[in-house]
């Protein structure tokens, strides 16, 4: 038999030829016609024309035509709803087939037919399917509650098919309980607050029996149905975990990696100084590492769920470097994720062999790998302090090398480790300036000239190097004219003499001829300062620098803990959310680390408590941009009122603006405050703009408080809002900073219950007190709303960095 | 849970579209088509997402699987599903390519609207699948009553892998164990990591629901022996292999034919064995590895235009034992225009397509020495970039685990059928081959 020619029919006129070979009666052509419509239908012809004839086809003993025919149904039925009801008695006649084979492929496709008018008819069946006395058409139906939810979940509801479905969870098929599990957490998850799952001891403890016997896939199910089971108390999750632990041997890496989030996710609760919990820590590592001889996609979603459970505890794989080294055949983003880990995992103990390996990976080929092993060089020489040196040497091997995107990389990461160890290694200057020309890439010329400007004492020619820069300042990006700018300034302050000429063509160049807000600004302050009081401005300039963070791009806490409790989904090989990537409602709930049960930790936070009490937690810089997927984004303050930051390349110098700084700026104090701040908006009133309104800068910088308010505009676009309209402003009024809205209703239908949410921002944005919207909102009608707010809540650096996202959920 | 499979040429073509869910549009199809096949660059990421659609994709040979999703289904079953969906497709019509695919399309359509319902995997035993879906249409239809459930029945049931009234005149029984020994190794013989990875493969032709025991020299199950002085030691390693000493297995893994919970609790390997041929178990052990093989390059520049290469093979196990199927890749520069290659035993060849020399050897003996030298000319090039010497890769086969792996025993009971272990026909064979056996030069 071959098949394959029912993909070459292109004739033209072939529905109509096929028209006439369906309705023949002869059995074979019929097939044979049937079998040509599906092939059309996979290359994306439309065949739906041939509807009626298709579903007459369906009235047949022949168990394989009948399979076709219910494809085509599936495919089509929704585009021709009338007709798919002439398919319906077939469904309910097969519902009854004494074979339980029809019974439940009869079901199963009913349950695809995505038709209103079907689904009452479905109704009868499916309940007497659920209770079928054959396990194979149970564990069907159990999965046609599900799709049937999907498409009306209030007939569900009413039907009482989810009070079935959860008593199939103690069906004596274990099949048909892992597909009861599956089809209720799904219908769980867009009923985030129903308690439908209901789980307690005894429905766990079925769950776990079933758990032995029923297929790999039914164990994924219910592992991850588990995962969400609050245990009561650390006895409780202690024997879920022992019972769950076998799982780690299983073939299917799905269900260990399943295993793993439920374990991961028990432990929080064991005390610490049990002996159960060190020997669950041991047992982990094993098959997390046999996770890593698995064909590559699945290496990859192991090695990314490994990035998680590193940062949540490191202990685990600490002794496992090795595994993690890469392969020359690996996928390249086996390799990548495994140099990731490999910067994680690096420590004291283990660097000299991390180190060798580096070194051989950035003579590889492919430029992205390279390119992060020299940055992992950099990263080891930063964390661990010993093997700086060595680091450092390597790198300027790799700069002689003249490799240009090594040398750019390698110069990126040497002026880290110059913030890191300051006066140790700046005798390499020479080497790196000798590449000067080569640099074409924004960061490596920003890092270089960085370099140059805080060096500028000990290098002869630093005025020199400079100006070359200068000849083609607009031409560069942001980054590159921003750095310019304070190097040459610093430049000037540390060699006053000779370089007055070069500063004065920096600024003029930055204030007068440039469009870009960031650099005038920046512009301004340095005028401002060197021409009032060139010893502030020394200070200021010149100040010791905060400390880098030993740690790249660890995943904030909070969203940490919610991805350890979607290990193995796709959530954790994004690093996101899962409302980051997921439409609707599914998903939106956030999961959380259960606490830490036992007697003296109790107090202690979770994720304190894995890091250990001796370190702070570090400062996280979010690597993933900002957490897409809200509603709005919105923007707060006219473009022009960026908050200008003194070393804006350094990532910490902008986090520490935020975090120290702020809070001293809106108490009113000068003085606590980095003193270039309030200058820039005091001295440069051009260019203050709305967070002058927002925060008070105190009686000194001369701004009458609540004095300007900007007028509203529109935030949200009705058509991007089912139709809510949202625009508005802030004010400032008795020193409470509101949020002036004004709701218009464009939808035909009356709104009601508002609600605000405010995403964590770099101000620390909250609301004081609820959304107070009273009314409905019926169509066309427009209130307005005043919501005062907080600067108690959360903060975190977006970018920009006056960027705030707001959820404003109306339920309609 | 996923939404849609696709199946695609390597053109891009469709070959199998099936959607499970509604919010997977027609558009789906092309999105991952132009996003991914037709992509210019290599591919980044076996997850692809494309406008809030999630792809993940396998290749086989050159035919793209494509599973897609708008929510966040668990990613690691998802991967597992499409290999398990490989794995059935060869078991139905043997290779995996367009042409296979298009003449079986039909049986395609069955097979997924069975193992996939609503975007959740069902039962994907080949075993199962077989007594009732067919590539000569689907049996069913004439089917006794007592035959339909017991289809049924295995299905769902607790042994979904096996079905029950098997019978063979002969029961006979086959284990391989099958081991891959990865090495990387430093230029100056430092192992830098090294470790096998080994399976265990039977071939059951046994009547009725046969009961298996399987035992090894694993370190935990005879050290417990000997600190315990049990009598009744299981069968003393009736299945030869001298069970000198044990080894120390970091980590195995079983078919879901295993009993977990008693490997566990007991660390005792017993099931029901599926029949025919399936794998029994994995694992990996790191430590005491038996190195086949040593690889010593010498590589030196000789000027800008000259290479020498010197690489000295030594075999390193028993001298009555032989390797096979020897193959030694040595890397070439890319500018290379002549190579010189004179070696002692087996053949090599310059092959430039692939820029290395192959040297082949048929068979060689343990704790032997062979040599292969070569100069290679090189072009003047102007090229900054110098060439990262990749690594010297080497394959082979040899007669014994390089883990130390020995079977103990396999004892089969059957109590409802007459025959017992003894009447049994047992074998058992070791075979060792090279993983990824690198050494840098």
């Amino acid at each position: 038999m071959t098949d394959s020619k029912y993909f070459t029919t292109t004739k033209k006129g072939e529905i109509f030829e096929l028209k006439a070979e369906l309705n023949s009666d002869k059995k074979e052509k019929k097939k044979e016609a049937v079998k040509k419509v599906i092939a059309s239908m996979t290359v994306g012809k439309d065949v739906s024309a041939l509807f009626p004839d298709v579903v007459n086809c369906m009235q047949t003993d022949n168990l394989e035509l009948k399979k076709l025919v219910y494809l085509y149904l599936m495919n089509y039925a929704k585009s021709q709803p009338d007709m798919a009801i002439m398919a319906v008695n077939t469904f309910v006649k097969d519902c009854e087939d004494l074979n339980p084979l029809i019974r439940a492929l009869a079901v199963r496709t009913m349950g695809c037919i995505r038709v209103d008018k079907i689904t009452e008819y479905l109704c009868e069946p499916l309940r007497k399917c659920l209770k079928d006395e054959d396990p194979y058409v149970r564990k069907t139906a159990a999965v046609c509650v599900a799709k049937l939810h999907d498409i009306n979940a209030q007939l569900v509801e009413d039907q009482g098919f989810l009070d079935t479905l959860k008593d199939l969870i103690s069906d004596s098929n274990p099949m048909v309980v892992a597909n009861a599990v599956a089809a209720l957490s799904e219908i769980a998850e867009s009923h985030p607050n129903s308690n439908l799952l209901d789980l307690n001891p005894q429905t766990i403890n079925k769950l776990l029996t079933a758990l032995n016997e029923c297929t790999e896939w039914g164990q994924i199910f219910i592992l991850d149905c588990l995962a969400s089971y609050l245990p009561r108390d650390d006895r409780e999750s202690q024997s879920i975990c022992e019972r769950v632990t076998p799982r780690l041997s299983h073939a299917n890496s799905a269900v260990v990696l399943s295993a793993v989030k439920v374990l991961m996710k028990f432990m929080e609760m064991l005390p610490k100084d049990l002996d159960y919990y060190g020997t669950l820590l041991k047992k982990l590592a094993p098959p997390l590492v046999t996770l890593l001889s698995a064909e590559p996609e699945l290496q990859y979603v192991a090695l990314r769920n490994i990035n998680l459970i590193v940062q949540k505890r490191p202990e685990i794989l600490k002794h496992e470097m090795k595994v993690f080294f890469v392969k020359y055949n690996d996928p390249i983003y086996v390799k990548l994720e495994k140099l990731d880990i490999m910067i994680r995992l690096a420590s004291q103990a283990n660097i000299a062999q991390v180190l060798a390996e580096l070194k051989e990976y950035a003579t590889e080929v492919d430029v992205d790998f390279v390119r992060k092993a020299v940055r992992a060089i950099g990263r080891c020489a930063i964390k661990v302090e010993q093997s700086a040196e060595r680091c450092v040497s390597t790198l300027l091997d790799l700069i002689q090398t003249k490799v240009n995107y090594v040398v750019q990389e390698a110069i990126v990461v040497i002026k880290d480790i110059f913030r890191k160890y300051p006066n140790k290694y700046e005798s390499v200057i020479a080497t790196l300036c000798e590449n000067l020309d080569s640099l074409d890439e924004p960061e490596a010329r920003a890092a270089m000239i960085w370099i140059v400007g805080e060096y500028a004492e000990r290098i002869d020619n630093a005025d020199e190097l400079l100006e070359s820069f200068l000849e083609g300042f607009h031409d560069e990006s942001t980054q590159v004219q921003l750095q310019l700018l304070t190097a040459i300034v610093k430049l000037f302050l540390k060699k006053p003499t000779e370089t007055q000429e070069l500063v004065q063509q920096v600024l003029s160049l930055a204030t007068q001829d440039s469009d870009n807000p960031d650099l005038r600004d920046r512009g301004y302050i340095y005028w401002r300062l060197l021409s009032t009081d060139p010893v502030a401005a020394k200070e200021v300039v010149l100040a010791e620098k905060p400390l880098i963070s030993e740690e790249t791009d660890l995943i904030e806490p909070t969203l940490l803990e919610e991805l350890i409790c979607h290990i193995g989904t796709l959530a954790s090989v994004y690093h996101k959310p899962p409302s980051a990537f997921v439409e609707g409602s599914r998903g939106v709930q956030h999961k959380r680390l259960p606490p830490r049960a036992g007697s003296g930790e109790s107090t202690e936070s979770p994720d304190v408590g894995q890091s250990g009490p001796s370190e702070a937690p570090p400062a996280v810089i979010p690597s993933q941009g900002d957490l897409l997927g809200d509603l709005l984004n919105l923007d707060l303050a006219p473009p022009t009122a960026t908050v200008p930051s003194v070393q804006p390349s350094m990532q910490m110098g902008a986090m520490d603006l935020l975090g120290g700084g702020l809070d001293s700026l809106m108490g009113a104090g000068l003085g606590a405050a980095p003193a270039a701040m309030p200058a820039s908006l005091g001295g440069a009133p051009a260019v203050g703009g709305g967070l002058g309104d927002l925060f008070d800068l105190g009686g000194g910088v001369g701004m009458p408080t609540g004095s300007y308010v900007a007028p509203k505009t529109v935030w949200l676009l009705a058509m991007k809002a089912k139709g809510l309209e949202i625009s508005g402003t802030f004010a400032r009024r008795g020193g409470i900073i509101q949020m002036d809205l004004s709701l218009t209703n464009k939808a035909m239908s009356v709104m009601t219950d508002f609600a605000i949410q405010f995403n964590r921002n770099s101000f620390g944005l909250a609301p004081a007190g609820p959304l107070q919207v009273l009314t409905p909102l019926s169509p066309n009608q427009t209130i307005d709303v005043s919501l005062p707010l907080s600067t108690s809540g959360p903060v975190m650096k977006m970018e920009p960095l006056n960027n705030l996202q707001v959820i404003y959920p109306p339920t309609k | 849970m996923i939404g849609g499979l696709f199946i695609y040429n390597h053109k891009g073509e469709v070959l199998i579209s099936r959607v499970y869910r509604d919010d997977i549009g027609r558009n789906a199809v092309d999105a991952f088509r132009v996003n991914v096949i037709h992509a210019r660059q290599q591919v980044r990421s076996p997850v692809t997402n494309i406008a809030r659609t999630s792809f993940f994709h396998v290749k086989r040979s050159n035919i793209w699987l494509a599973a897609v999703t708008k929510q966040n289904v668990n990613a690691a079953m998802v991967f597992e599903f499409l290999y398990k969906m490989c794995d059935v497709m060869t078991a139905y019509f043997g290779k995996i390519s367009e042409e296979n695919i298009k003449n079986n399309f039909v049986l395609i359509y069955e097979l997924l609207d069975e193992i996939l319902d609503f975007g959740y995997p069902q039962n994907s035993e080949t075993g199962a699948l077989k007594t009732f879906i067919t590539q000569q249409g689907i049996k069913g239809q004439h089917q006794t009553k007592e035959e339909q459930s017991q289809i049924t029945s295995q299905v769902t049931g607790q042994i979904g892998w096996r079905r029950e009234g098997i019978k063979y005149r002969r029961n006979e029984l086959f284990l391989d164990v099958l081991e891959s020994v990865n090495l990387l190794m430093s230029p100056q013989g430092q192992v830098l990591s090294a470790h096998v990875s080994g399976r265990v493969v039977m071939k059951s032709y046994l009547s009725g629901m046969p009961e298996c025991k399987f035992g090894m020299n694993d370190k935990i199950v005879i050290d417990k022996q000997g600190k315990g002085g049990t009598t009744d030691e299981p069968g003393k390693s009736e299945l030869g292999g001298s069970g000198k000493q044990s080894i120390a297995i970091d980590d195995c893994t079983f078919h879901q034919c295993v009993r977990l919970s008693k490997f566990d609790s007991e660390r005792s390997i017993s099931f029901i064995p599926p029949d025919g041929e399936y794998e029994l178990m994995r694992y990996r052990t790191t430590k005491d590895i038996i190195l086949p093989f040593r690889v010593i390059p010498l590589v030196r520049e000789v000027g800008r235009t000259k290479l020498e290469v010197k690489v000295v093979i030594k075999s390193n196990f028993k001298p009555s034992l032989l390797a096979q199927k020897i193959e030694v890749r040595i890397p070439t520069p890319l500018n290379t225009s002549g190579v010189q290659v004179i070696c002692m035993k087996g053949k090599a060849k310059y092959k430039a397509s692939e820029n290395a020399i192959v040297w082949k050897i048929k068979r060689m003996a343990g704790m032997k020495e062979s040599q292969i030298s070569a100069e290679i000319e090189l072009l003047p090039t102007n090229d900054k970039k110098k060439w990262a010497r990749p690594p010297i890769s080497m394959n082979f086969e040899v007669p014994f685990a390089p883990s130390g792996l020995k079977v103990r025993y396999l004892k089969v009971f059957e109590s409802k059928l007459n025959y017992s272990d003894h009447d049994v026909i047992k074998w058992v064979r070791y075979i060792g081959r090279s993983g990824i056996y690198e050494t840098r030069c």
